[in-house]
């Protein structure tokens, strides 16, 4: 089932949490809703759900207007950040309560019922804690429980709220693999929303990028990363140094120096230089490079970080050199743009983290 | 921006199928799912107000109306004739008395349950709420087999000339029994919640443990502490039943105000007891007032489980 | 659990002082006040021996007091069950003119003496009074009946239910009603399929809380009950009655029986939220 989103907006009290969003998400794929909090994520997967009601737009199952059904309905799987589990039903009971709960004339026969979850229960290799009740499970056991659920209902779309959200990073690690390989393996269509971009860019698809209602970018993992359409995807995802430069007959001065990059097309005036860590390379001080003081130098697992203190304002600016390269605090050091992306300043302003 | 947020929308598509929708589907008022219908809402509203109207409401009102239904005057009457001035005054010395000695035992018994780990302290917080849970008259019954004529210390009492029943002493230990658990229980939940780790900051600091208790723990508990504190008053000063038993109905020596309104009301001077009974709802009234007003501003200072009965 | 309680020390280490101090304050006035009176209570019915004990509860007159004063509360309890929940739904979930004003005033019973409560009661529902003489002539009577004896222990007992349940229903996690709506769900079944049951073990809990209470309670009763032997006099009144007769033996012999009424139900309180702490993995 594909899932259409045109033109949604949502505003609580005034206060606008989306703003005008359109976004196709096709049949079968897994999608991330990625961004920090109050960018809108939760309201965009909530609003696919029929849990709110959009100010404005529609949302589209297939060739169906979901926008006028009932979340009952829409018969989507929804997953929520802290399971959400009936406390006082076991775990069994939980995965086939919507079953349970169909108009009798579709409400399989009570054998059924349990035979399905049953089944769901050895999908999310839990079998033997059918008997058992939410309080005894631990988080990891409540997530997958709360995912049986949701598929029990046999859903045209999964949708789940920061499903590892509440767990501890290696039980995250875990179920991440695990998710994808359900989804593999059932096909359902999944949204799913996130505020880590390490969770969103190994379990996606394709990541939409959100911030302040809208959306930034949508992409593979690859492209968001590699070529961020916006500073605000930039900084997001990874790390990343700014630096204030100037545009001037398509070559770029920082500090009033001319850097030693290609001819760019852009037009004069103020602009920002986005740098990865991991994208400069020291080199020995010559024209075109840039030169900064060693501020900080911490050592990290693989490599060392240093901090440059760059020009006249003193920006920092980080770098990854290897471990085996001594750096010390005071050292005037070299680097030079392996890669790099240039947003004009309004936008910097407005969106660089 | 975004290359793949796509807009396009087959026109064929949308146009029947969602003009059929919307024909067939007039637009009802969206509501969140966990929302009630309107009506089911106002419904809901409708019964539990009438209900509250006849059973709370009406009481109250029905107090204060047949206190003044034979005028002002005679109200007036009815509350400053010395019996009533007397019954009065034992309410207050009664309350005076067993609010305090329970306000320090409560804070004693919070100390101990709330900031240590002990064996058996689970018993020992369903002991603390027992009077709860017991009939007045049996607190008042236990009293006079303590102390009465005929009971376990009654001809040891009598030989010292020492009167406990049907005297003030017995009023006070029946109100003491009955309003016991009320300070205790307003603060052991909080004091539980609110654990040890500030306390032990002072002590690293240098106070001393009285110290701590007086500069830390105390502010911390106050505003739950004078919750507790009223709510004691109230029932020290409205307790029937425990005070009756032990009273002996003396007038102008043993009888407490609730105790007066009784005996007006078997006389059938109906507005007096009335208008005794109306200082005793106006009392009700002020700790009710006060007690919202302390759940609606110090709300976290109050509780930390609220809940359960009084 | 219990082999590690009893073999290991009898307190945690704490370097806070005032243990002993305080811990013995409490248990010596716990004594003084509550525990060596209701030994008293226990010891004078024991000194009764059985067969004394036997011929007293057994009296016809006491156990039809012991019947109505047991038999009202439960019928009292079981209303407020039902209108407490609707009380606590309405305060929790619904947002109205006066909401507060009327939280607030829910705990009247509390604070009202039970004597005033009493005399109020009777003025209304006495054959003459606000609401009897519309009553009357329906051949209904309140006042001087057992009806009301119910209708005093409905307005006692009222804060109970609503008190206990409105603190777990504030908590229940929106998250879980929109769980049910997802997964098809309607209204009806999402009120009675998932959120009830969670409230069960505060309803329970309120309902013996009422319960208790109800049973024992005198201050409110006498007045409306009209207090007729074998047809409207609640056992604590009985007691009372004895103690006057100055026939302790009777009076003492009801009162064990209702002393032992609250100790189960206060055992009852304790099982019930021992085992919604298991279940559900919280006190309630």
């Amino acid at each position: 089932m594909d899932i259409r989103i045109e033109r949604i907006a949502k505003t609580f009290d005034r206060y606008p949490a989306l703003n005008d969003i359109s976004l196709d998400i096709r049949s079968g794929e897994l999608v991330a809703l990625l961004g920090p909090s109050g960018s809108g994520k939760t309201t965009l997967l909530r609003l696919i759900a029929g849990l709110e009601q959009p100010s404005a737009g529609r949302v589209w199952f297939g060739a169906e207007d979901a926008s006028s059904l009932t979340i009952q309905e829409r018969n989507v799987g929804f997953v929520f950040q802290h399971y959400a589990l009936f406390k006082h039903m076991t775990v069994l009971d939980n995965i086939g309560f919507g079953l349970r709960v169909r108009p009798s004339g579709r409400r399989p026969a009570k054998a059924e019922i349990r035979r399905r979850a049953e089944a769901l229960l050895d999908l999310v290799q839990l079998s033997d804690l059918g008997r058992r009740f939410p309080a005894q499970l631990s988080g990891g056991q409540r997530q997958r429980v709360a995912l049986a659920r949701a598929l029990a209902i046999e859903p045209r779309v999964l949708l789940l709220d920061e499903p590892f959200g509440a767990l501890d990073a290696k039980v995250r690690k875990d179920l991440r693999r695990w998710l994808r390989e359900i989804h593999d393996r059932t096909g359902h269509t999944t949204v799913f929303v996130t505020h880590d971009q390490e969770e969103a860019m190994e379990l996606a698809d394709r990541v939409v990028v959100m911030s302040n209602g809208r959306i930034e970018q949508v992409g593979s993992a690859d492209e968001i990363y590699d070529a961020p359409a916006s500073p605000f995807v930039f900084s997001f995802i990874g790390a990343s140094n700014a630096l204030p430069i100037r545009i001037a007959g398509g070559q770029a001065l920082l500090d009033g120096t001319v850097l030693d990059l290609p001819p760019l097309a852009e037009r004069d005036g103020e602009a920002r230089l986005y740098l990865r860590p991991h994208d400069l390379a020291v080199v020995d001080a010559g024209e075109g490079t840039i030169i900064g003081t060693v501020a900080a130098v911490r050592r990290t697992s693989g490599h060392r970080l240093v901090e440059l203190a760059i020009g006249s304002a003193g920006d920092r600016v980080e770098v990854e050199v290897p471990a085996s390269r001594a750096v010390s605090a005071g050292e005037q050091l070299a680097v030079k743009p392996l890669r790099w992306r240039i947003y004009r300043d309004t936008n910097a302003q407005a969106l660089a983290a | 921006m975004a290359a793949d947020v796509a807009l396009s929308v087959p026109a064929a598509e949308e146009a029947p199928f969602g003009d059929v929708r919307s024909a067939a589907r007039p637009a009802k008022p969206w509501r969140p799912p966990t929302d009630e219908t309107p009506v089911v809402r106002r419904t809901l509203i409708g019964i539990a107000l009438v209900f509250l109207g006849f059973v709370l409401f009406l009481p109250l009102v029905a107090v204060f109306v047949e206190a003044l239904r034979g005028g002002v005057a005679l109200y007036w009457a009815a509350i400053t004739e010395p019996d009533a001035l007397a019954a009065v005054q034992l309410t207050l010395l009664v309350a005076v008395i067993a609010v305090p000695v329970n306000l320090v035992f409560g804070v004693a018994a919070a100390w101990a349950i709330a900031k240590y780990e002990f064996r058996g302290k689970s018993l020992l917080t369903t002991l603390i709420d027992l009077p709860f849970s017991v009939s007045p008259v049996i607190s008042g019954l236990v009293f006079v087999l303590l102390f009465g004529a005929q009971g376990f210390f009654g001809p040891w009492l009598q030989s010292t000339g020492v009167q406990i029943i049907f005297a003030v002493p017995g009023l006070v230990l029946a109100t003491l029994f009955v309003t016991f658990p009320f300070v205790a229980r307003e603060l052991i939940p909080l004091m539980q919640e609110q654990g040890t780790g500030d306390e032990e900051a002072a002590l690293s600091l240098g106070a001393s443990g009285w110290q701590a208790f007086r500069l830390v723990t105390l502010p911390n508990v106050k505003w739950a502490l004078l919750y507790g504190v009223l709510l004691c008053n109230a029932r020290a000063m409205g307790e029937f039943g425990a005070v009756s038993v032990v009273s002996g109905h003396i007038r102008g020596l043993t009888n407490t105000m609730p105790l007066h309104v009784e005996i007006l009301y078997n006389e059938y001077a109906f507005s007096a007891a009335f208008a005794v009974a109306s200082l005793l709802a106006l009392l009700s009234l002020v700790t009710l007032a006060a007690k919202s007003i302390l759940e609606w501003r110090y709300a976290q200072d109050i509780a930390a489980t609220r809940g359960r009965g009084h | 659990m219990v082999a590690a309680a009893l073999s290991g020390p009898f307190r945690k280490p704490s370097i806070l002082p005032g243990f002993g101090l305080t811990l013995g304050l409490t248990l010596a006035w716990l004594g003084t006040i509550v525990l060596i009176p209701l030994a008293a209570l226990v010891l004078k019915s024991a000194g009764l021996g059985w067969e004394a004990f036997g011929t007293l509860v057994t009296d016809p007159r006491t156990i039809s007091a012991l019947k109505l004063s047991f038999g009202a509360a439960l019928v009292a309890a079981t209303i407020n069950l039902v209108f407490g929940l609707l009380l606590a739904w309405v305060l929790v979930r619904y947002r109205f003119p006066g909401r507060r004003l009327i939280d607030a005033f829910i705990d009247l019973p509390f604070a009202l003496p039970t004597a005033v409560a009493g005399i109020a009661l009777t003025a209304l529902y006495a054959p003459n009074g606000w609401i009897g003489q519309f009553l009357a002539p329906l051949g209904i009577k309140v006042a001087y009946t057992p009806l009301g004896v119910v209708v005093a222990l409905v307005f006692v007992s009222l804060p109970f239910i609503v008190r206990t349940v409105e603190p777990v229903l504030a908590e229940i996690d929106r998250e879980v009603e929109e769980a049910a709506a997802s997964l098809g769900a309607n209204r009806r079944q999402t009120v009675f399929g998932v959120v009830l049951p969670t409230l069960m073990p505060a309803l329970l809990t309120g309902y013996a809380l009422a319960l208790a209470r109800a049973v024992g309670e005198y201050g409110s009763v006498i007045f409306i009950a009209g207090n007729i032997p074998y047809v409207s006099e609640i056992a604590p009144l009985l007691i009372v009655i004895r103690l006057e007769e100055f026939n302790y033996a009777g009076a003492t012999a009801v009162a064990a029986v209702m002393l032992a009424i609250s100790f189960v139900m206060l055992l009852v309180i304790n099982l019930i939220q021992a085992w919604s702490r298991r279940r559900f993995g919280d006190g309630r």
